[in-house]
């Protein structure tokens, strides 16, 4: 098996929590049409509870995820509710530097309060991995993706089935009809910011299991989300899972054809290059 | 070009001018230093207030224009001795080519808004990347200018003083204020100022909109380029992550949007504000052994604006002061 | 009547589906006004918007004098000298009546003093004058109607496209406006092409009126003859028993 395999596979899973980081953000802009420019911020925030539900609870990561995700979940309800439910209508750029503003605000505090240093967790299964054949998967890559897989399916079981998630969707395609049917639109955009901070939370869980974490990372996560939600659509579901495992592989594979350092060159330039020829992305529609 | 307010403002200006002329010979080196910054944040929100305030293009990535500015003229001293005025016209000739491509492709291929805005940063963080391995100019590790000690300061050289620095800054500063009020007296500043309202409306009354937003940009990034230039021979050193970040881009922007986005003083007094208040902030940070306090307070401020006074701080002393529309 | 200043020679224009203008014909002499009436949907906006260049025709040819402007972009229809209003006003808000004035001013030259003094011309024309330094978006419903007229007219057109400008006027206004356009028309020789459902407006300004419906012209002639004409009665009130 030609040795580019281990790393398109480890990318592939990397995506997978790459595509439920950015289906947050997706599920947001998709609903609440907010740009969340904290999107980066909320994960690292998620990945700071994980080591402290770790540390001090002794729980394994993947089973912080979903407590991650309900604390998020209600972190992010509170601030559109509380918040940026009043700047729905307000002109873009002000939309944009409240968020800026919030997002230098959560990456200070997470500095003050953790400090620079980076942090990670330690699970027992740290260095082992399974093997098929010639490929060598770390357990932790495996685990992460499969929490992720996990996650993506629970949400469009909610999205597909609860009265809840039809309720969002029919916000998102028509608000002034949702509004009519009686739908509280605002409680609704609370409630998706939620959703999409508790996937994001969930995200940082399992992203911790395969980076360390510093404060300095949320912004090039933020970045990182909206290039994945580009390039797969803007509102898109499906195209922010479907991009965020095409990125997890073209890092996958760029490690491995050139410096690794190079990766996030690739990925900007498929987001100039996306922007540009086709800013709905691959499965997105015109916003 | 009218002074507003008549003869009792242009005495305050007037006074307000002799002060800050004779300033660095009353205070010490670390306020001159605090002053410095204060300048160049004044400078910078200028320039990034001509695109966003004048002509309503929301420009995240403007770091961009800085380090074009830093880069090329530091590199062109350092590798070939390149006096450094020369190398700055260099290096605000490549901004503005840069601005002139980033605008180009963004306006034919009709990106406006949220997406522009996030096209900005795409160029800004790959230009960054790039340096990082351009060896060249020392890649991540950075690029040393020699600093040689001086009995006078050499302006020419750009070897000097923060005093001489500070005198450069308030010069510029105070072209670039110039520059802005004659440009909004003038066809192209209405003109800008249309585009902002409403495009397809000032087309209709004549305007080719490609053509001026272009120029907003060309002009905004070469001005940016002039401050990036100085950076670099005020702080004798470069690294791609600390010039070209996002994080830079946002420090830019703080200032006019806490002063206020689309007057004239928004951007001076919102870099007051945040130099003075931010330089407050870091001293207590260290002093409470509290890292990233300032940043802290800078996100705070963007927060509160945006919540209270979304037109930003200046408007608001405007109208308290009752200086009238005039002064913007 | 003189010679004619716009000419539409066979125009189309279809949206996806949906054939908006369908070969439609008509000219507007020099000096006349002209106006454009039809149900909703008819087409009339669309036909503006062809002729200012903010949709290119797929079909036909749209003259002004013997120039094609067809096609044109919007800026570029305002220097061969067509001004335009939008059927939903559009001030500058952040700009003062004076300052969005001088904007359209400014497409005669770039000299502020010459397009102060143009725009204030203008302005007293229209009644704006007391309100110059007032920002626009304090303005009333029909001070805005008028303020657009102000800064389409400050482009010096040859050719003036008024779209729906009498709606939400109350009948006294209306007829100011009327007589402002009549004035216009007379001392400064603008040609005016103007759409309108406020019916009162249309037969009291127009030499000649084109009738449309589902993106056809069906008539045109006098107003008289158009009343009277039994296709126009019947697209605005329905077949009757």
């Amino acid at each position: 098996m030609p040795a580019y395999v281990n790393f398109v596979v480890a990318g592939f899973l990397t995506g997978a929590v790459y595509g439920l980081m950015a289906l947050g953000l997706s599920v947001i802009f998709g609903v609440v049409r907010i740009v969340n420019f904290a999107h980066g911020e909320m994960m690292v925030l998620g990945m700071y509870g994980t080591i402290m539900l770790n540390q001090y609870l002794g729980l394994d990561p993947l089973l912080c995820a979903p407590l991650d995700a309900a604390v998020l979940f209600g972190l992010g309800f509170a601030l559109q509710r509380g918040l940026i439910n009043r700047y729905i209508m307000r002109p873009e750029h002000e939309q944009f530097i409240l968020m800026l503003g919030i997002a230098t605000l959560l990456t200070s505090s997470m500095l003050m309060g953790f400090g620079p240093d980076a942090r990670n967790v330690q699970p027992d299964y740290a260095l082992d991995s399974y093997e098929l054949g010639s490929l060598v998967l770390d357990k932790v890559r495996v685990f992460a993706a499969a929490g992720a897989f996990v996650s993506v399916g629970l949400l469009w079981g909610f999205f597909r089935f609860t009265r809840t998630g039809k309720a969002i969707r029919a916000c998102a395609d028509n608000q002034v009809g949702a509004q009519v049917v009686g739908l509280d639109v605002k409680r609704l955009y609370a409630v998706t910011f939620g959703i999409g901070a508790a996937c994001v939370g969930a995200a940082g869980t399992f992203m911790l299991l395969l980076v360390d974490v510093q404060p300095y990372l949320a912004g090039d996560y933020t970045l990182l989300s909206f290039i994945i939600v580009i390039i797969g659509g803007l509102g898109s579901m499906p195209g922010a899972l479907l991009g965020g495992l095409l990125i997890g592989v073209s890092e996958g594979l760029s490690a491995y054809l050139i410096t690794p350092s190079l990766k996030s060159l690739i990925s900007f330039g498929l987001l100039i290059v996306v922007l540009l020829i086709r800013p709905e992305g691959l499965l997105g529609r015109r916003a | 070009m009218r002074i507003p307010g008549g003869g009792r403002t242009a005495l305050a200006l007037a006074l307000l001018a002799a002060a800050l002329l004779v300033l660095p010979f009353f205070v010490g080196n670390y306020v001159l230093s605090v002053l410095v910054v204060f300048l160049f944040a004044a400078y910078l929100g200028q320039c990034w207030n001509i695109m966003m305030g004048f002509a309503g293009l929301l420009s995240l990535g403007h770091a961009l224009y800085a380090g074009l500015g830093a880069y090329v003229s530091a590199a062109l001293y350092v590798r070939f001795g390149v006096p450094p005025w020369f190398g700055l016209i260099a290096g605000v000739a490549v901004a503005a080519v840069a601005g002139a491509g980033i605008a180009a492709l963004s306006f034919r291929f009709g990106v406006t808004g949220v997406y522009f805005a996030l096209l900005t940063i795409a160029f800004d963080e790959f230009t960054r990347i790039l340096f990082d391995h351009f060896d060249w100019v020392g890649g991540s590790a950075g690029l040393f200018l020699p600093v040689k000690t001086l009995t006078h300061s050499d302006v020419w050289q750009l070897r000097g003083s923060p005093a001489m620095f500070y005198y450069l800054l308030l010069a510029l500063s105070a072209a670039v204020l110039v520059l802005s009020r004659t440009l909004l007296d003038r066809r192209i500043g209405y003109y800008w100022l249309a585009i902002r309202e409403d495009q397809a409306a000032a087309q209709s009354l004549g305007i080719d909109v490609f053509r001026y937003k272009m120029a907003a940009v060309i002009l905004s990034a070469a001005l940016t380029a002039v401050a990036g230039a100085l950076q670099a021979f005020y702080d004798n050193n470069l690294y791609p992550d600390t010039i070209f970040t996002t994080a830079r881009s946002v420090e830019i922007i703080t200032g006019p949007v806490i002063g206020g986005v689309g007057t004239l003083f928004g951007p001076i007094v919102g870099a007051f504000v945040l130099t003075t208040l931010g330089e407050a902030m870091t001293v207590a940070g260290s002093y409470f052994g509290v890292p990233g306090l300032k940043q802290w307070f800078y996100g705070a401020a963007l927060v509160i604006i945006v919540l209270l006074q979304p037109s930003g701080l200046w408007p608001w002393i405007r109208r308290s002061l009752r200086l009238g529309e005039d002064a913007r | 009547m003189s010679a004619p200043l716009l000419t539409l020679e066979r125009v189309s224009k279809r949206f996806r589906g949906l054939l908006a203008v369908d070969d439609v014909s008509f000219a507007v002499p020099e000096g006349g006004i002209v106006g454009l009436i039809g149900p909703n949907g008819a087409g009339k906006t669309t036909i503006f918007n062809l002729i200012a260049g903010v949709y290119r025709p797929d079909s036909g040819r749209i003259l002004l004098g013997a120039a094609e402007v067809g096609g044109m972009r919007p800026d570029a229809a305002c220097h061969a000298g067509i001004g335009r209003t939008f059927q939903l006003v559009r001030p500058f808000g952040a700009l003062s009546v004076l300052q969005n004035v001088m904007v359209g001013a400014f497409r005669s030259g770039a000299a502020p003093v010459a397009a102060e003094r143009a725009a204030r011309e203008v302005m007293e024309r229209l009644g704006l004058a007391e309100k110059a330094d007032a920002p626009a978006q304090s303005l009333t419903l029909p001070e805005r109607k008028r303020l657009e007229v102000a800064r389409a007219l400050a482009t010096a057109p040859r050719l003036l496209l008024l779209d729906e400008v009498m709606a939400g006027l109350r009948p006294v206004e209306i007829d100011a406006m009327v007589g402002t356009f009549t004035d216009l028309a007379r001392d400064m020789g603008l040609t005016i092409l103007l759409t309108e459902h406020v019916m009162r407006a249309v037969m009291a300004l127009s030499h000649h009126i084109i009738v449309l419906h589902h993106g056809q012209k069906i008539c045109e002639g006098t107003p008289a003859e158009v009343a009277r004409d039994a296709k126009v009665i019947e697209c605005y009130l329905g077949t009757g028993t």
